[in-house]
């Protein structure tokens, strides 16, 4: 296994008597891309905060690139780049004099500062409006220019809030891109949103958050797996014998669940994309494929089942 | 616990690198912003009409008296001529509200703005951020300052043909200094409302309020308090004298009256005490009343009011540090 960059153990976050963040145990490795996921008030903010030092822990450990942010927050926040949710700029300054002042901050002498800003704001497609004050930015085009601020120090991991908040669709599948790009070149990413079915896109793990605890967390397959039970659903419209056809389906390696729709339709619930076989078993029971479809699983389903289990079992509970 | 577990939690406990971290950084980035701000406009044409009337109605009056007076100069900034107040008055009025319009934003300005959690994930501390707008802040007022005071001195030099003399520089430097502390119990105070009020417009009113409350207001309660606490029921000399020193106390511990009483004393030589010492019998041996005091000695009578004004500035920016470092960074 690579290594890993960011480990909490028991973290906990208590504000009064809410817990915002309840004994999590987290780990992120070098180089990939893990998605925090979950409602607003699930833990996911405070748990970033904790991770750079910006808020103490009430108990737990967290350790950020093998250090300490409570202790040695400089080091962390040198080594991490943070895009808060809703970043701010200030508005009457331009584009390369925000980022000077982050430059300055971060200790960069002024020349390598400014090879980096052209070099970050041309990147990232600024390079046209690097003079303009941000006042007259977009909402897609501060937070291209908040990625080109974190770049600025060079950073190993680069911590999102809500990063496609706000953006038009066209505009977050262009973050995501950035997102990839930034991955290719090295940096882990870690991103924190509510908005599942495009953290989906370019996440390698996710964590499901759910009040301060992490209750689910793996490859959107593994969930898929384990929580759908069979995840992808499968479509065919086959003329012939249902019984046989029905009987074939079943027997395909994978499948686990097999239902009559009615009208030559069977709906095929299976552990992976399962239409070759699919197909293959149901020309062989001497069927007519006409039609053949397939529905990957999506983190908004793994979601809402693993959550109508959550409240099912609270309410049994209670009962 | 054992002295070595002691010194190996001290370790532990102890933060990473200097708390100064950046200070620079945020000073002049900070002094640049109020420099270039709509609101230093303001304040620039205000205060530029403000002294170049005070002087202009000093100098006309005082120019009969050119030659009979060794501290001419000090009259430039204390004389008046109605309806025009002296350029003092207009300082200890105009200086609080320099202050605050300085500072009432300063923190929660950033919260607004968004900006604070990006600026607070740089490698700095947030001592860093305080202390440096805190600096900003108060090199920008000083400068301001400086700069009136300079231009009161130059159409003086102009305007009476007379040069100051090393004494009355002297004073007048110190008047300066006086005026940059006394402006920078309101940055601090006002830096403090910015950091309690998340609103801008809240922490301004709060900041104006205790500007007005300390300027109108205190005076009045401070007589009314000494009534209730000394008060005076035989009308004998001893409980006038009492009521008359709790007042005083009382008003005391208003920043305004502490720089009035400064300002007395250093811009007019003949002021040989300051509150009820003219009462009491701490005259020098054979002091004529009416002839000036030595610069020292005017320096001494005001020692304890100069440092009562920067230790309210250091007590409210403590105040403020603390409030700050415990609050949450989350908007």
């Amino acid at each position: 296994m690579s290594n890993v960059v960011i480990n909490t153990r028991d973290l906990t976050k208590r504000y009064d008597d809410v817990v915002a963040v309840d004994h999590l145990d987290l780990t992120i490795y070098e180089g990939e891309i893990f998605g925090m996921l979950g409602p607003n008030g699930s833990g996911k903010t405070t748990t970033i905060l904790m991770a750079l030092g910006l808020t103490e822990p009430t108990s737990g450990e967290v350790r950020v690139l093998g250090l300490d942010p409570a202790r040695q927050p400089l080091s962390v926040k040198a080594r991490v780049g943070y895009i808060p949710d809703q970043v701010g700029f200030y508005d009457e300054l331009t584009a390369v004099e925000n980022l000077l002042y982050t430059a300055r901050l971060n200790g960069i002498p002024r020349k390598e500062a400014m090879t980096r800003i052209e070099n970050a704001l041309t990147r990232l497609g600024l390079g046209e409006v690097m003079e303009r004050p941000v006042k007259t930015f977009s909402r897609g085009m501060r937070q291209r220019l908040a990625v080109a601020d974190v770049l600025i120090k060079q950073p190993g991991m680069i911590i999102m809030d809500e990063p496609t908040q706000g953006l038009d669709p066209e505009g977050a599948h262009e973050f995501l891109d950035i997102i990839r790009q930034l991955k290719a070149e090295g940096i882990t990413v870690l991103l924190a949103s509510h908005l599942l079915h495009q953290v989906q896109e370019v996440c390698d793990r996710v964590g499901l958050f759910y009040k301060g605890r992490m209750a689910l967390s793996g490859t959107v397959d593994e969930l898929a797996r384990q929580y759908m039970k069979g995840g992808y659903r499968i479509d065919l419209e086959v003329q012939g014998d249902r019984k046989a056809i029905e009987k074939a389906l079943r027997q395909v390696k994978g499948v686990t669940d097999v239902t009559y729709l009615g009208q030559n339709r069977y709906e095929v619930r299976a552990q992976g994309d399962l239409r070759a076989d699919a197909a293959r078993a149901a020309v062989l029971a001497d069927g007519r494929l006409l039609s053949l479809n397939v529905e990957a699983p999506s983190l908004d389903d793994i979601y809402v089942r693993y959550f109508q289990e959550v409240e099912h079992d609270s309410i049994k509970q209670a009962a | 616990m054992t002295a070595s577990s002691k010194q190996l939690e001290m370790t532990r406990r102890t933060r990473e690198g200097s708390p100064w971290t950046g200070l620079w950084a945020v000073v002049f980035k900070e002094m640049a912003d109020l420099l270039t701000s709509s609101r230093m406009r303001i304040l620039e044409v205000l205060i530029l009409l403000t002294a170049v009337g005070a002087a202009y109605a000093a100098m006309s009056q005082i120019r009969e008296t050119i030659g009979r007076d060794p501290f001419l100069f000090l009259k430039l900034f204390t004389v008046s001529k109605a309806p025009i107040p002296s350029f003092v008055e207009f300082l200890s009025f105009l200086v609080p509200l320099i202050a605050i319009s300085l500072t009432f934003d300063a923190i929660n300005g950033e919260f607004n703005r968004r900006t604070m959690s990006r600026i607070l994930s740089q490698p700095i501390y947030r001592d860093a951020l305080l202390f440096g707008k805190f600096l900003a802040a108060f090199f920008t007022l000083a400068l301001v300052l400086t700069v009136i005071w300079l231009l009161i001195i130059g159409l003086g030099l102009i305007g009476l043909g007379v040069p100051p003399s090393g004494e009355t520089v002297a004073r007048l430097l110190l008047f300066l200094l006086a005026t940059i502390f006394y402006g920078g119990v309101w940055l601090a105070l006002a830096m403090l409302f910015s950091i309690v009020f998340r609103q801008p417009s809240a922490a301004a009113m709060a900041s104006l309020a205790a500007w007005l409350f300390f300027l109108i207001f205190w005076n009045i309660l401070a007589g009314l308090f000494a009534d209730v606490l000394s008060p005076v029921r035989m009308g004998i000399p001893q409980e006038m004298l009492k009521n008359a020193q709790m007042q005083i106390s009382l008003a005391r511990l208003s920043p305004t009256f502490l720089y009035g009483e400064i300002l007395a004393a250093l811009l007019n030589p003949a002021v040989r005490s300051v509150g009820l010492g003219l009462l009491l019998p701490l005259l020098p041996q054979g002091a004529i009343p009416g002839t000036p005091l030595p610069l020292g000695q005017s320096l001494l009578l005001i020692w304890p009011q100069l440092t009562g004004l920067i230790a309210a500035t250091i007590l409210l920016f403590a105040l403020g540090y603390v409030l700050f470092q415990r609050q949450e960074i989350r908007a």
